[in-house]
């Protein structure tokens, strides 16, 4: 029987409270099983639906017709009339759609792979991480919708859309430093169930993922960006819709800073609790 | 090559159990009190430290101040009561949780194997899953590719194995996981209880299976009560007792020394408590009175149980015999069955239940003792409060032996009155080699 290449291990030592210097190692080699779980959630999330992946599509798009007429026909939110409202819309509500779908599902990553964390030893990282893989697949196909509105109104984005897959990144690590915060609390304290969802309803709307965030009284702006996706969505806009829809620079910075700030707070914490994981779970 | 790749110093792990106290009689108390526990416990919750409950705590060591070295290659048997501390050890050398005091070096890879077929998904397919659980327990998929004939021949369910699981007998779903298991590859593998599963036909072949593992030079750390398998698998066994190790040596010499604690009957052990009605300890009797691990078939079976009662009206004593499978055999309740209740003063009260005549098959068994309340309710429950064995069981007196693995059930029937067969004279008797019967078909 072989020896595979892992057997080359270091020397390992349990102890109390020792911090895992192999840590990112480990969450490294572990990768395959990262995308496994990702790929059981995948093939298990749709099955026995009519539609199945397609769900992935009518939820956003719908949202984006309610969104369009409430907010651009009904409440006529003050915009720029060079720009079918829809594209505003839709530059707010794929990231928000991402950022909650990570927020939501990884929150609660870890508690329904109970089964797993008390019997197997892994980074229990890998968990919450292998959900950002789902809602990044789901993110994939609602860009459809992004493709089909420019087609529609025959809007050709400029070279700004490149730099789209750096805000997707910054969509997921905004959301990530939340969720792995709140899969490790839940573990011991179930409240959390119920408070990400009702920050995800909230957040809706007090993120301008309905209306462009220039309408926020100007002197306000700075603190209106302490929600870390109030500079991300302006990203996204500025991205599809070029500088028509200008970046507020310090208020962009500030929203990097608030993920970094909950990216460290996230990570932090669930290092320090996951080596107890099986022990409250 | 004989150099060591697991030890542990001084290695303990401690629980804290939380009982609760009185309910507050006032509610104004008892608002104020939940108030400040609130704000002491959202302040905790933000930093995500872990308090405990508020209310009494009680530390429990489940394990406590092991020391031992393991060797490459080693074949090592862990056996104790339950709730010996031998799953905890195992979950703290397999990294799933943390020790609370001393260390442990691992010099190698560990893989575990605490549970057959962990994360199974019931809508995957067979195939999808036999590759999901290889990865969880640690696999590459490269290896997973290599060995993927192997497991579903293994396993027999070859014909479903595109067939999603949640349709599956409890016995293909058994075998499927533990096929996985089984083609596990490790330099050093810890494997708890798994091997008390499925058929007699398909545990030999996992036995057989884990030795073919254990004999190419692998470090195997084995928890099992099946003490068959112990002595097929292992040469040395370590034997724990209320989280301490209490004999470490030849497998032979451990399972006399496990054995010989059998009688002591919850000394070793925390069994915990109930709410009204809890169980101190409990002996199996023989004939002459004295605690024994071994019952003889066709004697009657004679627990003396001590067990401390509030004096709530309407407690009753149960027990539930099981197999080495831990498959239920029988059960007796106080309540039901002879409307007996715990007496209603409260104190400490011994009693000997005396059951009927039993022919038990030869083989382990063990049993679980609960007191309940209104017979529904199971106030404190201790599962394997007692173990035994029976060496051999043969009811017609003749050499024949009557196993439990035979798989043909636990009791051997007896007979009311003496068999004998009688000829029917006139009755007609198909001939079974004629053309004509042949023909009706």
């Amino acid at each position: 029987m072989s020896v595979d290449n892992r057997s080359a291990a270091p020397q390992l030592v349990l102890e109390a409270g020792r911090a895992d210097r192999q840590y990112w190692q480990d969450l490294w080699r572990y990768r395959e099983l990262l995308f496994i779980l990702a790929w059981r959630d995948v093939s298990v999330r749709y099955k026995q639906t009519a539609v199945g992946i397609a769900w992935a599509f009518i939820r956003p798009f719908i949202t984006l017709v309610v969104f369009t007429v409430v907010f651009g026909h009904i409440a006529k939110v003050q915009t720029n009339p060079n720009i079918p409202y829809a594209l505003i819309v839709i530059g707010g509500l794929l990231p928000w759609t991402l950022f909650s779908a990570v927020l939501g599902d990884a929150s609660n990553s870890v508690i329904s792979n109970s089964n797993l964390i008390s019997k197997v030893y892994f980074p229990r990282m890998i968990v919450p991480l292998a959900t950002v893989l789902i809602a990044v697949i789901d993110f994939g196909v609602s860009l459809s919708i992004l493709a089909g509105l420019m087609i529609w109104y025959g809007f050709a984005p400029g070279w700004q859309i490149l730099l789209l897959p750096a805000f997707v990144v910054l969509t997921v690590l905004a959301s990530l430093g939340p969720a792995i915060w709140a899969a490790a609390i839940v573990v011991k304290y179930r409240d959390f169930r119920f408070v990400v969802p009702f920050v995800l309803q909230f957040g809706l709307y007090v993120s301008p993922v309905g209306f462009p965030s220039s309408v926020v009284p100007e002197q306000w702006r700075l603190i209106y960006n302490l929600n870390p996706m109030v500079g991300i969505i302006d990203g996204f806009r500025w991205c599809i819709v070029g500088g028509e829809s200008p970046i507020y620079l310090p208020g962009f910075l500030l929203s990097l800073g608030v993920t970094a700030f909950f990216l460290w707070l996230g990570v932090g914490t669930f290092r320090r609790i996951e080596r107890g994981f099986a022990d409250m779970i | 090559m004989s150099d060591t790749v697991i030890r542990t110093t001084g290695l303990s792990k401690k629980f804290i159990i939380g009982h609760q106290v009185e309910q507050d009689s006032l509610l104004r108390e008892a608002m104020t009190r939940g108030a400040r526990a609130l704000m002491r416990r959202t302040a905790d919750l933000i930093k995500g430290r872990t308090r405990g409950v508020t209310g009494q705590m009680e530390e429990f060591w489940a394990v406590r101040d092991l020391n031992f070295e393991i060797k490459r290659g080693e074949l090592v048997s862990i056996i104790g009561h339950n709730g010996a501390g031998k799953s905890t050890l195992l979950k703290i050398l397999s990294r799933i949780t943390e020790p609370t005091e001393g260390r442990v070096e691992i010099n190698g890879r560990v893989n575990s194997l605490l549970e057959v077929g962990t994360g199974f998904h019931p809508e995957l397919s067979g195939r999808e899953n036999i590759f999901l659980n290889g990865a969880i327990l640690g696999m590459s998929r490269a290896e997973m590719r290599r060995r993927f004939d192997e497991i579903v021949e293994f396993s027999g369910v070859s014909k479903f194995i595109d067939t999603p699981v949640k349709r599956y007998s409890v016995g293909m779903y058994v075998r499927l996981a533990f096929a996985v298991a089984a083609h596990l590859e490790a330099e050093i593998l810890v494997v708890d209880e798994v091997l008390s599963v499925g058929d007699a036909e398909f545990q030999s072949k996992c036995i057989n299976r884990m030795s073919e593992v254990a004999g190419s030079g692998r470090t195997v750390l084995f928890v099992s009560h099946n003490f068959a398998a112990v002595r097929a698998l292992t040469k040395r066994s370590i034997v724990l007792e209320g989280g301490k190790l209490a004999f470490d040596g030849p497998v032979e010499a451990g399972l006399t020394y496990y054995t010989s604690t059998l009688g002591r009957g919850g000394t070793a052990r925390n069994w915990g408590r109930g709410k009204d009605a809890t169980l101190v300890s409990a002996k199996l009797l023989d004939e002459n009175g004295c605690a024994t691990d071994h019952f003889t078939p066709g004697t009657a079976l004679r627990l003396k149980i001590v067990v401390d009662t509030t004096g709530m009206p309407g407690m009753s004593l149960s027990m539930i015999l099981r197999d080495q499978h831990n498959l239920p055999v029988g059960y007796y309740s106080s309540d039901p069955f002879s409307s007996v209740a715990l007496p209603t003063t409260a104190g400490r009260y011994e009693c000997i239940l005396s059951l009927d005549k039993l022919f038990l098959a030869a083989g382990e068994y063990n049993i679980d003792l609960q007191t309940t309340s209104t017979a529904i309710i199971v106030d404190h429950r201790v599962d394997g409060a007692l173990q035994f064995h029976v060496t051999g069981c043969n009811p017609g007196d003749v050499g024949y032996d009557f196993r439990q693995d035979q798989g043909a059930g636990h009791l051997a029937l007896r007979l009311t009155a003496p068999l004998h067969f009688e000829r029917l004279a006139g009755a007609a008797i198909p001939d079974l080699h004629s053309d004509e019967r042949l023909g009706q078909r």
